[in-house]
């Protein structure tokens, strides 16, 4: 973890409610795909935790859903705003697991960390499949930026107004794959963890108060004991998923 | 800047400053060692161990207010047993001064057992008992909220308890000097407060507490003014040491909750919104001693009684 003030480069609206802002700043503290950054926001207590959805050497990209007062005032952050930013939180994905085809799931803002981790993969010649889960068309978002990286891409909606109708699982069916990724709300991930046929990583979301492992408050039940959401997690392997409360 | 003299003295022994991070804000210490050396706090109160492990309430167990935030965790922890054998041990590679064993219970036999096991240990200074954690059902703050009651946990968990004993108080009371004399009188050396105000949120679009365990106690600046009223009402009422908490997040407030009647002050919410909260607030402190002409923060105790 690495605490860091950055700076709004960017922040556009990419999708109704859907945000990307680029920060520009020190980013050495994010070590892994798939970790997220905690962000204070001016007036609001406690920090908005939001995945990395991509990043280099000087810049991070995040993208994020307005959903409360926090969000909504993050959306209308301009350049130049200053954000006191806890970085590099959380476990992040393990592509050493990932084999040769992969495939990565994501609903809605579940999609973003996603995105880095396509990159790295295709960096390492893994053949990797996206299959990219939204209610309606409108909502649709990165679709190009991960065929660019060279995935296959495939694209489900909940009314059917684009691509295949339906649930990310609808897509799941008849590809080969030896692994895969997922990031979504909940419910889907439970419908992932059924319909998939090989071990895979999941990323989860909660409540938090600190984000770095103090306070207990975004714990869960696993199969290997209490995981802590922000610290042991977000993401868990297949194998230690217990979806008991 | 000249010379100043942080030091205070809680109960026998000596800290080099009065900066103690409350209990179920800080873990068991490492989370934040990663960060600084820890070394450099007064000590710490760890988190609030029970008889049995616990995996407390239902999620979500976090939502934000105003200046604060609610939290029902719920006592969440590996038990006594193993808090001995795995969290002390690692504990002690990062920490070298004494620390705070923060109990809490759901019965007073359940109290005392836990109570003679930290006792016990040889890194433990001071056992913190916890009567007034507001997130669990039949036990915690239901003792904490009944002098009589109170009492005699206190008198039996004394009677194996070698070290300071300091009982660390609610806010969600009527007479919280009725309380504090009840622990006092049945062989407290401290008292501690305050413990979080039971509190609740609802989230509008879904017409539901936001809080799986509908309520939750508050902690965060929205409760300093709370903290600093109770903690001058029991300074002035009981003879033995008072430890301030509620809402502390500056070296300011550390002063001003001294001059409240606090011997030494625990720094709670801060931490989990700044994890270097603690740090700062500890070489923020000559700076604003000198400010308001204090030499020895040890003169400032009770100041203002």
């Amino acid at each position: 973890m690495k605490q860091v003030v950055f700076s709004v480069k960017t922040n556009k609206a990419i999708a109704p409610n859907v945000y990307k802002m680029i920060l520009e700043g020190d980013t050495s503290g994010i070590t892994n795909c798939g970790q997220f950054v905690n962000i204070a926001i001016d007036g609001y207590y406690l920090r908005r935790p939001i995945s990395v959805c991509d990043y280099d050497d000087e810049t991070l990209t995040l993208i994020y859903k307005v959903v409360g007062k926090g969000t909504e005032a993050m959306s209308k952050m301009g350049e130049g705003t200053k954000l006191d930013t806890l970085t590099g939180l959380g476990n992040g994905y393990n592509t050493d697991a990932s084999g040769t085809y992969v495939m990565l799931i994501g609903g809605g803002v579940g999609v973003p960390p996603l995105y880095n981790l396509a990159k790295t993969l295709r960096a390492d010649d893994k053949e990797v499949v996206v299959i990219l889960g939204f209610n309606t068309k409108s909502e649709i978002f990165y679709e190009e930026e991960f065929k660019a990286l060279g995935c296959k891409v495939k694209v489900t909606t909940v009314d059917g107004s684009y691509g295949i109708k339906g649930f990310v699982t609808n897509a799941m069916d008849g590809e080969e794959y030896d692994y895969f990724y997922t990031c979504g709300p909940e419910p889907m991930l439970k419908a992932v963890y059924n319909a998939s046929k090989t071990s895979g990583e999941f990323s989860f979301e909660e409540r938090m108060g600190c984000g770095f492992g103090a306070c207990m408050g975004c714990s869960c039940k696993t199969l290997y004991g209490n995981k802590r959401i922000c610290k042991d997690g977000p993401v868990l392997k297949k194998e230690e998923i217990t979806w008991e409360k | 800047m000249g010379e100043v003299n942080t030091k205070v003295n809680l109960l026998g022994i000596e800290l080099d400053n009065p900066i103690i991070p409350a209990s179920g804000t800080y873990g068991f210490g490492y989370e934040f060692a990663e960060l600084y050396d820890i070394n450099i706090l007064g000590t710490f109160s760890f988190k609030g161990t029970t008889k049995d492990p616990r995996f407390g309430n239902p999620t979500p167990r976090i939502a934000e207010t105003a200046s604060g935030m609610l939290n029902a965790v719920g006592l969440q922890n590996p038990g006594v047993e193993k808090v001995i054998s795995e969290e002390l041990p690692k504990l002690k590679k990062v920490f070298n001064k004494k620390v705070m064993a923060n109990v809490s219970g759901f019965s007073i036999p359940d109290y005392v057992y836990t109570c003679e096991k930290l006792d016990k240990e040889e890194q433990v200074g001071w056992i913190e008992l916890n009567v007034s954690c507001p997130n669990v059902h039949g036990g915690g703050m239901s003792f904490g909220t009944d002098p009589v009651l109170l009492g005699e946990v206190v008198r039996e968990v004394r009677k194996v308890v070698t070290k300071p004993l300091i009982v660390k108080l609610s806010p969600n009371v009527t007479n919280i000097v009725e309380i504090a004399k009840a622990c006092e009188d049945n062989g407290a050396d401290g008292i501690a407060l305050i413990n979080t105000l039971l509190g609740m949120r609802i989230d509008l679009r879904k017409r539901k507490p936001l809080l799986k365990n509908t309520t939750g106690g508050l902690s965060g600046p929205a409760i300093f003014p709370v903290a600093v009223r109770c903690v001058y009402q029991v300074a002035h009422a009981v003879k033995i040491p008072v430890i301030g908490m509620g809402g502390v997040s500056t070296a300011e407030d550390v002063i001003e909750m001294m001059m409240a009647g606090a011997t030494a002050v625990e720094v709670g919410a801060a931490n989990l919104v700044n994890p270097y909260a603690c740090k700062e607030i500890i070489e923020d402190l000559p700076r604003v001693m000198e400010k308001y002409g204090i030499t020895s923060l040890k003169d400032i105790i009770g100041g203002a009684l």
